[in-house]
Order: structure tokens, then sequence, then C-alpha cells
């Protein structure tokens, strides 16, 4: 540890891997469904490419959940995700390489990619 | 990147309600559902509700798992790692509220909690270096080598009105000051880490929890007076704080916190452990330096003041180890910051070991002025099985017992003196209506007696007399004119014994005379123990109206002082009963009496 500005730089690389410990009230928060259907229809994929591409980004305001049934099974794996102050947005039938999509189109961004979203998917069957 | 971090408290209290094989069980578990690229577990230091111990708390959700078994953890594991449903059963009830979740910070444990010498006990993995950085770890460090003089330092050290958390209470800017006038050469910076007084563990919490935080204010100090050793004096008897010590110790000296030219500022400085025997004296600063120079731990005449000739003859400082917790905090956010919390005298917060007679048992950190209401009814959730609050010992064997009636006490230095008591080093031990005062001061006294060193005689053979008093009230051979003689002795031991353990060591007894007089008249004047503790002066006796003649007190009798036939009334034999209550718990009749 040579300078100062060396540790505040260790710190500020550090500190992404804990922020998961802090009041995350003000985050976004992704929720990826995880009961029986969800696991069966391919959940954890999605749930460890959510995480990687989080960790990837650095995005420091996104929390990674998990969370049970919500009773759409066969429009598993079902991610939700919440913005402070805006509507739930629900995706549904995800996959990895969509989840990635989302990182940057709808977290980075802020475009809700409509075509994933379940009133696209699921349309007037609904 | 994991998505989900699991904190297990591995401090002394979780470890020894088995928090190890919980964190190997979640270990196995986690690999056996295939997360353990997900799932981080980590060890920390203590959360501080020890009473619901072995404590786990998942995060992102900050769920806070109590009393957690090793046959639970496979269901937190599939329930809740994996299918992100929260285990409710488990759930410490406080944080469970009309079946919504609060967080814990606003459960009345926590609620008026304010930590700050714990503020990553229970947070961050004490055995890795980078966790105490995340948390701006040895950024105070690098700001004082980098920006600050040992003049500002003393400057902010004096602002902030931070005063030694040991139990005297002397400012801590004074102690370096004295040390930084003396001419430069070898200096010393001492960590005080003997922690020695019955019921407290705050300093044992820190070392486990939180080391770097440390070793960090050590060098801080070392800069400002112009050392470059420093000693941490701990007890053997804490083998897990001296493991992360060590630790710790191994890991600042790689990445270069502490060793040659530190922040390439030329500013030397390294740290060695020193582990103490177990003596109660050696916490006394004179007796500890003594020790560590390899002597029988005695303490000596001061002045010449440690700051002028100490360890080794050398100018040094000692410090406790919660004091040095605060500083890298202080030094970081400003001395005004610490010097807003607290009361006029006293700054900043200090840590309180809840213990005896009390609902959460456990390590509790609240601003100085709080009162002592607040502590034991609010975050201590009072006396359990609805007994009354009696009074509350603080300060350990160097203290004294705070009666009910100053319940509304604010909490700081002087108002614990002024009421013939003292901070120590923040033991907290309640007491209800089953506890004999005499009693209590009869086993301080007898804390202190076997722990005097025997250096001075007022200390050496005061306090057995004092004892000796203490023991014939407490059989009911005490005379009144005992409790004159009593308070006279203790006078005299305070004025005359040579160093900080003589000198307070009647305090106990001084203030249970004051507060609770009319209870050592009762045991003087009617052979009488109001609590019903002191075994020589009860009477365990046999109603031979509600006596059945079950025989079930006689067989559980261990000196066979119960006799009689079958179903017929029963008799003890007063001179072979041991008055150890053994038929009182067995007869379902209640038809044994304690008088």
């Amino acid at each position: 540890m040579k300078s100062l500005a060396e540790l505040q730089a260790l710190r500020d690389k550090v500190k992404t891997n804990m922020g998961i410990r802090a009041d995350d009230s003000g985050n976004t928060r992704v929720v990826v469904g995880m009961a029986t259907c969800g696991i069966a229809a391919g959940a954890r994929p999605v749930l460890q490419a959510f995480t990687e591409e989080v960790a990837k980004k650095n995005l420091q305001n996104v929390t990674i959940a998990q969370t049970g049934c919500i009773g759409i099974c066969q429009y598993e794996p079902v991610v939700e995700v919440f913005e402070p102050g805006k509507e739930k947005v629900t995706y549904v039938k995800m996959t990895p390489e969509k989840a990635s999509q989302i990182v940057q189109k709808h977290l980075i961004n802020g475009q809700v990619v409509q075509e994933y979203t379940i009133g696209a998917v699921a349309g007037s069957k609904l | 990147m994991y998505r989900s971090h699991v904190l297990c408290c591995g401090g002394t209290g979780c470890t020894s309600s088995g928090s190890a094989k919980i964190i190997e069980e979640f270990e196995k578990e986690i690999a056996a559902t295939g997360l353990t690229e997900e799932v981080k577990v980590v060890k920390t230091g203590c959360f501080g509700l020890c009473a619901l111990g072995p404590v786990v708390i998942v995060y992102p959700e900050g769920s806070f798992y109590s009393r957690v078994k090793p046959e639970d953890v496979k269901e937190i594991v599939d329930e809740h790692l994996l299918k992100g449903r929260i285990v409710k059963r488990l759930l410490y009830t406080e944080t469970v509220v009309e079946d919504k979740i609060k967080s814990l910070d606003e459960t009345d444990f926590y609620k008026k909690q304010k930590r700050v010498a714990l503020r990553n006990c229970g947070v961050i993995d004490p055995e890795d270096i980078n966790e105490y950085i995340a948390y701006d770890g040895y950024m105070a460090l690098g700001k004082v080598l980098t920006e600050m003089t040992p003049e500002d330092v003393i400057e902010t050290l004096k602002v902030s009105g931070l005063r030694g958390r040991g139990g005297a209470g002397f400012p801590t800017w004074l102690k370096w000051n004295f040390a930084k006038a003396q001419p430069p050469g070898q200096k010393y910076v001492c960590c005080n880490a003997d922690e020695g007084d019955p019921g407290a563990f705050m300093d044992r919490s820190v070392l486990e929890g939180d080391p770097h935080s440390v070793l960090e204010a050590m060098a801080i100090a070392g800069y400002t007076i112009g050392a470059s050793q420093g000693y941490i004096y701990v007890r053997a008897e804490y083998p897990i704080a001296v493991k992360r010590l060590e630790i710790a110790l191994n890991q600042a000296r790689e990445m270069g916190f502490l060793g040659k030219n530190i922040f390439e500022t030329g500013f030397d400085f390294d740290i060695d452990i020193r582990l103490g025997a177990g003596a109660f004296v050696c916490g006394e600063e004179t007796a500890l330096m003594t020790s560590i120079e390899g002597h029988r731990g005695e303490p000596r005449p001061r002045p010449p003041f440690p700051a002028v000739k100490g360890l080794f003859g050398k100018p040094s400082i000692l410090n406790n180890v919660e004091t040095w917790a605060n500083i890298p905090q202080i030094i970081l956010n400003g001395p005004e910051w610490f010097a807003s919390m607290g009361t006029e005298k006293s700054k900043g917060t200090k840590v309180f070991a809840l213990g005896g007679k009390i609902h959460n048992t456990g390590l509790v950190e609240v601003p100085m002025g709080t009162t002592l209401r607040e502590i034991v009814e609010e975050i201590g959730g009072g006396c359990p099985n609805g007994k009354k609050f009696k009074a509350a010992q603080t300060g350990g064997p160097s203290g004294g017992c705070i009666p009910a009636s100053l319940i509304d006490t604010e909490i700081d230095y002087d108002n614990l003196i002024a009421i013939g008591s003292m901070m120590g080093s923040g033991g907290l031990i309640v007491m209800d209506e089953d506890n004999c005062m005499v009693d209590i001061a009869k086993f301080f006294l007898e804390f202190t007696v076997d722990e005097s060193c025997g250096k001075c005689t007022p200390c050496r053979i005061g306090t057995k007399r004092l004892y000796e008093m203490l023991d014939r009230i407490t059989r009911g051979e005490g005379k009144m004119e005992d409790l004159d003689k009593m308070e006279e002795l203790c006078y005299y031991i305070k004025e005359n014994a040579l160093c900080g353990l003589g000198q307070t060591a009647p305090n106990p007894v001084l203030s249970t005379l004051k507060y609770f007089r009319d209870e050592y008249e009762a045991h003087v004047k009617e052979k009488r123990c109001p609590a019903g503790v002191c075994k020589h002066l009860l009477q365990y006796q046999i109603v031979a109206d509600k006596c059945k003649g079950c025989t079930l007190c006689a067989r559980n009798c261990p000196v066979g002082a119960i006799a009689g036939t079958v179903k017929n009334p029963h008799v003890i034999d007063q001179s072979k009963c041991i008055k150890c209550g053994a038929c009182i718990e067995k007869c379902k009749f209640g038809a044994i009496v304690r008088k």
C-alpha cells in the first residue's frame, strides 16, 4: 500500500462485494421466481445470469432476489423488476440470453424490453 | 459475485452454542444444492444478541434467524437460499409483527443502539482485511499519515471529548499529549485487552469481530506520540480473539499497513501480541506493563506515570480496546460528529455487556446519557419471569450497585461516580428480587481477595478482613457495630491501596451498604435473608398437613436428611440439611417451605 489514493481504489473495488449487506430500500429489485415450477423451467441459469451481468456491469443499486411461485407456472421462468416509484415489470419465459439483454436495456438504459414482458408474450390470452 | 451472503456469528457466545457446526452444515448443504458460486458463507464477530445464539443473518433480505440448530440449516438452504422463501419459524420473533417482517434496526434491542465501536462486529468477516477496507478500513491511518500532523491528531481527539473506555474515563488526548511531549526516542503504544471484570466481554467482541480497527488506531497513536512499536496485552483465555488478532496482524503487514515506511511516509510501526495469564490486576496499567516486561504482574506507585516512564522505562501509552475502536471513526467522521453524541462531559457511545437477570443477555452500544431504565427495560427486555428489578451492578468488582430508585439515572462517567458506582469497563449485571445484596457484595469481595496481588497491605489484608465480616453477616453471626467497622475499613482501603484494584475494591460493599442497609440489618438483627439466598439463614420445613408421604423428597435428598414412612408426613433433620433445595423442587404437593 503506497498511497491513500491506492487504498481508496482498493476500497471501491472491494466495496461492490459488500453492497448486498447494506440497506437496499432504494434499490431496483430483480426478483426471480424460484419455486419448483420456476426451477424446472430453468430459473437457476437465469438467476445466475442476472447475478453475473449485474456484477460485470458493476451496478451498485440492484438487488437480486428470489421468490416463490406467483401462479403463472406456464410462463416460467418469471422475473419481476421493481424500480422505486415505478410500476412493476414482469418478464416471462426467461433465458440467460434474455437476462443479459434486460440488464443492458432495462437496468442500465432504463428501457423496458417490451417483447419479453408478460403483456407481449401472453397477449390476449391472459 | 455472490447473490446472497449468509452471515454466521463466530463470536465466543455463539461458538459455544454451536455456531461452528452451523457454518459447517451451511457449507455442506450449499455445496449439495450447487449454490457454492452464488452464496457466500461469512463467519463474523458478535451481533450482540448472545442470548439468542447461534445467530444467522441472510442478505440481501437481512433475515435474522436466531437459535439456529444444525438440523435447521437444510431448511434454510432449501427454502430461503434456493427458493427465496424466508423460514419464518426461525426468525427472531421480535422481527415478525402481524406476519410482516421488520428490519433488525426496528427491534427494541437495536432501535436505541448506536454502534460506533461495534460498527463492524457482526457485519464483516474479521479474518478478511478486504471486508474491513470495504468499510473505510485504514482510511483514517492513511489520512493521518498523509494529511495530518501529530498536533492535529491530538487536537482532533481533544475536540471529540473521547475518554478512556477502560474504566477511569481519563481524557485520551491528554494521555497521548503527555507521551508526545517526552523527548524523542523509544516510546511504546499498548493495548489493554486484559478484560477481567466478571461479566464484561465487549473488548473480546471487538477483537473477535473487528480486530483491524484496534491495529489501525494503534498505528495512529504510534505516529502521534512518535512510537514505532506496539503491544497488545490480551488474555490467553480468549483464544478466538488471539487467533483473529494474529491473522489480522499478518494481513496488515502483508498489505503494508504495519511495518516499514507505511504509506511511503517514512513512518515505521509494528505490533506484537503478549498473552496474559489471567490475573485481574494485570488490567491495571503499571501491572500490565510490568507483565509485558516479563516480570510478575504487580503494580507500582505512580508517579512517574507511564506516559513519562512506562514500559521498559520508556514513555508509553495504554488504552483499552474499546477506546481504540472509536479512534478511526473520530478521524474519519470528524471530532464534532463524535462530540454530538453523549452528555456534556462524556461524549460518544459506550458498550455495555448486559448480563444477569435480564431477557436479552448480550452486548449493547448506546450513546452516553442513556438512562438505566432504557437499557434494562427497553433494550434488555426487563427481568425474566415477571420478577421485579432490584438493582444493577456496573463496573464489576470495582463498581457498585445502582438501586431501582435510581433507574432513571443518565449513565455517564460522572453520574455513576456520583451515585457511588463507576463505569468500569461496562459490565452491567441486572439483579431482581431473588438476589441478596449482601451476598452480591460478598461475591465481588471474594473475587478481589482472590485477585489481590498482595503487594500492598490495605488491599491484601484489608479486603480479606472485609470479606470475613461479610461472611459472618451472611452466616447470621454479624453484629451491628460490624456495619460501621466495615464502612470505616472501606474508606481506609480506598485511601491507602497502591493501585486501582485496591482503591475500588470496597465499592460493592459501600454502595450496597448505602442503598440496601435494611438488608444488612435484617441479616444482623433478625438473622434473616430477605431474598432467601444466604443458606445459613434459611430453613427448609415440611408442612405436615400437606405432606402425603410419597417419599419423593427423601429419595432425592443427597444427604439423607429427610426421614419418614410411606403415607406419613416426613420431617427434615435440620442438623443434616445442606439447604440445597432439591426437596422443594421435587415435591409435587407444595408441602416444603423455605423460611
